[in-house]
C-alpha cells in the first residue's frame, strides 16, 4: 500500500498539494550532472562520425575543376553578366526560337524542358511586354546554397553557384527556397545524345545529365577561363548579354567591350528582386528591345527547342 | 466497494487479451493491411525504377503529396508528448488509460513520418550522404537531427513507463505464449521485481524523460515547418510558421488518438477504463487547439492580407475563391469550426460526437497540410503561367501504403504489449480509493516535506 509513494510517476490525486511534492521522485544535483556529463561522452563520438565516413568514401568537399581564373593583377576573378534588355527582342526579328536558349540547350545537352537561361515575357507598366532572359542569378547570397543539406550546391572563389550531381540527393528543397524559378529537377532518365555521354563530368558543365538530380545555369567557368564566352552570349545575335570580371570591371558582349562599373551606373542598371537582398551576379539594363527596332507592343515568339532530342533514344520528357 | 484484488485481476485481464487472444478477423485485418502496403510497394518500385517522372510533381510544383504526408505524420506524432509528457508533468490523473496508446501512436507516427522525406528523395541510394556531407545550416539537417532525436527520445519515454507491465507479462503469460516472446518480455523487462529502491529509479527516469520531451517535440514541429518557412516564398514567409505548426501538430495529434481510443474502446472492450469522461477531456484539449489554430489562421491572414505585398493577392485568391477555395474552406469549417461545436455542444457532447469531430480534425490537417505545401509553390516567382499539380496514382498508392503501414504497426504493437498502463492504472484507481476509504492512512506514509528540501 505504500508502494505507490515510491513511483515517481506523480499519480497522485489532484486534491492533495502537499503531498505532490513528497511524491516526486528526488533527483540530486549530481545525478543531473552525471547524466548530463554521460551524455556528452556517448554523444562525442558522434561528432567525429562524419569525418570518417568521408575519408573512408574518399569524398572530400565539392570544388570547381580547374584553378580559379585570375585576372592581370592576380586577383581572382569575379564574373558577372549584364543583359542590356535594350538590344533584346526574344528572337522576334530572327523569327527563330531565342538564340541565346537554344545555344545554351546544343551546348550543355540540357534535358528537356529545361530552359537554363530563360525568356520570360513581362508586362510593362501602362501596356506592352519586354522580354528578359533569365539565366541563374549567381546570387552571393544565395537561398539554394545555404539550404542544401550536403553541400552538393556552392559557390565557387569566382563568385558563381554550382551543383555537383554526384552528391546531389534530390530533395529539392533548393527549388523551394530559389526565388528565381531557376532550378530544374531531372525527374526521370534525362534524355541523353549519344554524344553528351562522351562528355567528361565536371560541376562546370553537367554533362551528361543524371536522374534525380537538379540542374541549372553554370555561368560557364570552363570556358570563361580559357577565355570564351558562355553559348548564350555567343549566340545572342544583338549582342544583349556581356559577361565579364567585376575585379578587373570589364565586361564584353563578344564585339563590345565595357568598363562594367561605368556601363552599370551609367544605365541605371538593376537586378532581379533586390529586396529580397539575394544580390544577384546578373545585371539587367531595362529596356523592351527598343534599340533593335522592337515595340512593346509586338507579339508572338518561336517556342524553345530541344534540336538533339531526336538523338536521344528511347528519351521521356517531361513537362515543367 | 468492489474488492480492490478482484478490480485488478479483471484489469489484466483486460489489458492482456489483446496479447493472449487473436480473432480471425485480426488475420483479416492484418492481411488487408498487408495487400495496401505491397500495393504501395509495387507502386515505389515503379519510382524507384523510372524516377519522380511518376508523380505529379514537376519543377514548379516541386513538392506534393510525399512531403504533405511527412509534414502530417509529424504532426500526428504529437499526441504522445501532449497527452503521455505535458499530462504526466500536470499530473493529471485521468490520463493513466490512455498514456500508452498516446505513446504508440508517437513512436509508430514518426517512423511513417520519417520514411516520407526518404520517398521524396530524387536520389534515394545517397541518402548516407546527409551524414557524411550534413550541413548545419540546411534546414533539412535540422529535421533530421530533430525527427532522429525525437524518435530516440520517444521510445525511450514508451518504453519507461512499460517496464512494469513488461514484467507483468513475464511473470502472467509464462506458459501460455511462445518461448520468444517470454525471453523478449524478461530481456525488456529488465529484471524488474518492482522494489522500492527500482520503482524510485524508474521515477526519476520518467521524470527526466517527460521533461525532456516537451521541448524536443516542440522543436520538431517548429524546424518541420522551417523548410518552408526559410524559403522566400510569399505564402510560407512566416514568423509564427513554427508555433502554427507545432499548435496543428497538437490538434491533429489528439484528434488521432482519440479516434484511435474509440477503436481499440470497442475492438478490445475497453470500456470499464476508457470511460466518457477521457473523451469529453480530450475533446476539450481538442476544442481549445482549435480555437488556438482559429486565432492563429485570423492572426496571419489579416497581417499578410492587408499589406498584400507581390505574390499575396495570387494566394488569397486560389486559397479563398478558386482552384483551392474547396480545400481551404473544408479545413477552415469542417476542420476548425465544426469540431469545437461538435465537442461543446451538449447534444453532441458524447463519443460519437467528440469522435466524429477528431475524424474531421484528421482529415481537415491532411487538407491543411496538402494546401500549405502545393499552394506554396504555385504563387508564380516570374512571369509565368500558374503551374498545378495532381497527385498521380503511384503518389496515391504509396501514401495509402504509408498509412497502412501506420496502421499495421499499431496492429503489432497492441499484440506484443499491453495497451493500458496497468501499473499506473491500478496506481490511479488505489489511490483514488484511498483518498474516498481512508485519508488517514495516507497522510502517515507520506510524511510532510520538511521545509521543502528536495528538487
Amino acid at each position: 500500500m505504500t508502494g505507490r509513494n515510491d513511483g515517481g510517476s506523480g499519480a497522485s490525486d489532484r486534491d492533495d498539494t502537499s503531498r505532490e511534492s513528497a511524491q516526486l521522485p528526488t533527483v540530486s544535483r549530481r545525478s543531473v550532472l552525471r547524466l548530463f556529463g554521460m551524455a556528452a561522452v556517448g554523444a562525442a563520438p558522434l561528432i567525429l562520425l562524419p569525418p570518417v565516413l568521408r575519408k573512408a568514401s574518399e569524398t572530400g568537399r565539392v570544388e570547381s575543376r580547374g584553378e580559379p581564373a585570375t585576372g592581370p593583377d592576380g586577383r581572382i576573378r569575379q564574373w558577372t553578366m549584364i543583359i542590356d534588355l535594350r538590344f533584346c527582342d526574344g528572337c522576334q526579328s530572327q523569327g527563330t526560337p531565342p538564340q541565346c536558349t537554344t545555344a545554351c540547350i546544343e551546348g550543355h545537352f540540357a534535358p528537356e524542358p529545361m530552359e537554363w537561361i530563360q525568356i520570360f515575357e513581362q508586362e510593362l507598366p501602362g501596356d506592352g511586354t519586354q522580354f528578359i532572359p533569365t539565366p541563374c542569378q549567381q546570387c552571393q547570397n544565395a537561398p539554394c546554397v545555404n539550404v542544401c543539406p550536403v553541400g552538393a550546391t556552392f559557390h565557387t572563389p569566382e563568385g558563381t553557384v554550382l551543383i555537383d550531381q554526384d552528391r546531389c540527393i534530390g530533395c529539392r528543397i533548393c527549388m523551394a527556397a530559389c526565388p528565381y524559378d531557376r532550378r530544374f529537377f531531372n525527374w526521370g532518365d534525362p534524355p541523353v545524345p549519344p554524344e553528351a555521354l562522351l562528355a567528361d563530368y565536371s560541376t562546370e558543365h553537367q554533362v551528361p545529365a543524371k536522374k534525380g538530380t537538379v540542374m541549372k545555369c553554370d555561368f560557364c567557368p570552363d570556358m570563361a577561363r580559357t577565355g570564351t564566352l558562355p553559348y548564350c552570349v555567343q549566340a545572342c545575335p544583338n549582342g544583349a548579354i556581356y559577361y565579364g570580371d567585376i575585379e578587373e570591371d570589364v565586361a564584353t558582349n563578344g564585339s563590345d567591350i565595357v568598363t562594367a562599373s561605368r556601363f552599370l551606373s551609367e544605365n541605371h542598371a538593376y537586378q532581379l528582386k533586390e529586396d529580397f537582398g539575394t544580390k544577384p551576379r546578373v545585371y539587367y539594363v531595362a529596356g523592351h528591345g527598343e534599340a533593335v527596332g522592337r515595340d512593346v507592343y509586338t507579339e508572338g515568339r518561336q517556342p524553345t527547342e530541344w534540336p538533339w532530342i531526336e538523338r536521344a533514344e528511347g528519351s521521356r520528357t517531361w513537362k515543367r | 466497494m468492489e474488492e480492490v484484488s478482484v478490480w485488478r485481476d479483471r484489469l489484466e485481464q483486460t489489458a492482456l487479451a489483446p496479447i493472449t487472444k487473436t480473432s480471425v478477423w485480426y488475420f483479416v485485418w492484418v492481411a488487408a493491411l498487408l495487400a495496401i502496403i505491397g500495393w504501395g510497394l509495387y507502386a515505389y518500385s515503379v519510382q524507384l525504377r523510372d524516377g519522380l517522372v511518376e508523380t505529379g510533381m514537376r519543377d514548379r510544383i516541386s513538392w506534393g503529396l510525399y512531403i504533405t504526408t511527412f509534414v502530417f505524420f509529424i504532426g500526428i506524432s504529437h499526441a504522445g508528448t501532449l497527452i503521455s509528457a505535458i499530462l504526466r508533468v500536470s499530473q493529471a490523473p485521468w490520463r493513466t488509460p490512455i498514456t500508452r496508446m498516446a505513446e504508440f501512436i508517437t513512436v509508430v507516427a514518426l517512423m511513417c513520418g520519417a520514411l516520407f522525406v526518404i520517398i521524396d528523395l530524387g536520389r534515394p541510394d545517397r541518402l548516407l550522404n546527409v551524414i557524411i556531407h550534413g550541413r548545419w545550416q540546411s534546414p533539412i539537417i535540422w529535421d533530421v537531427l530533430a525527427i532522429t532525436t525525437y524518435l530516440t527520445a520517444s521510445t525511450a519515454y514508451l518504453f519507461l513507463p512499460m517496464i512494469p507491465d513488461l514484467a507483468l507479462l513475464r511473470d502472467r503469460l509464462a506458459g501460455r505464449v511462445s518461448r520468444w516472446r517470454i525471453w523478449l518480455y524478461s530481456l525488456l523487462s529488465v529484471r524488474w521485481k518492482g522494489s522500492a529502491e527500482q520503482k524510485r529509479s524508474m521515477g526519476s527516469a520518467i521524470t527526466v524523460a517527460m521533461i525532456l520531451i516537451i521541448p524536443i517535440a516542440v522543436s520538431v514541429h517548429t524546424v518541420v515547418s522551417w523548410i518552408f518557412a526559410m524559403t522566400l516564398r510569399a505564402p510560407w514567409n512566416s514568423t509564427i510558421f513554427g508555433a502554427f505548426f507545432v499548435a496543428g501538430a497538437l490538434y491533429s495529434g489528439v484528434a488521432a488518438l482519440i479516434i484511435l481510443m474509440a477503436i481499440l474502446r470497442k475492438v478490445y472492450h475497453l470500456e470499464e477504463y476508457l470511460k466518457v469522461k477521457h473523451f469529453i477531456y480530450l475533446g476539450y484539449l481538442l476544442a481549445t487547439f482549435a480555437l488556438i489554430m482559429i486565432y492563429a489562421n485570423i492572426s496571419e491572414f489579416t497581417v499578410t492580407g492587408y499589406k498584400l505585398e507581390a505574390g499575396e493577392e495570387f494566394h488569397f485568391r486560389q486559397l479563398f475563391l478558386n482552384e483551392y477555395a474547396g480545400f481551404f474552406w473544408f479545413y477552415a469549417l469542417a476542420g476548425l469550426v465544426l469540431p469545437p461545436l461538435l465537442i461543446l455542444m451538449p447534444w453532441t457532447r458524447n463519443i460519437w460526437g467528440i469522435v466524429a469531430a477528431s475524424v474531421l480534425v484528421v482529415a481537415a490537417m491532411y487538407v491543411e497540410r496538402y494546401y500549405i505545401v502545393v499552394t506554396g509553390l504555385r504563387v508564380p516567382l516570374m512571369p509565368y503561367d500558374p503551374s498545378s499539380y495532381s497527385p498521380s496514382w503511384v503518389e496515391i498508392s504509396v501514401v495509402a501504403a504509408g498509412f497502412a503501414l501506420f496502421a499495421l504497426l499499431i496492429t503489432l504493437f497492441i499484440k506484443i504489449f499491453p495497451i493500458i498502463a496497468v501499473w499506473e492504472v491500478v496506481e490511479e484507481h488505489e489511490s483514488e480509493e484511498l483518498s474516498s476509504a481512508a485519508p488517514p492512512l495516507v497522510t502517515q506514509s507520506a510524511p510532510e516535506p520538511a521545509g521543502g528540501g528536495n528538487l
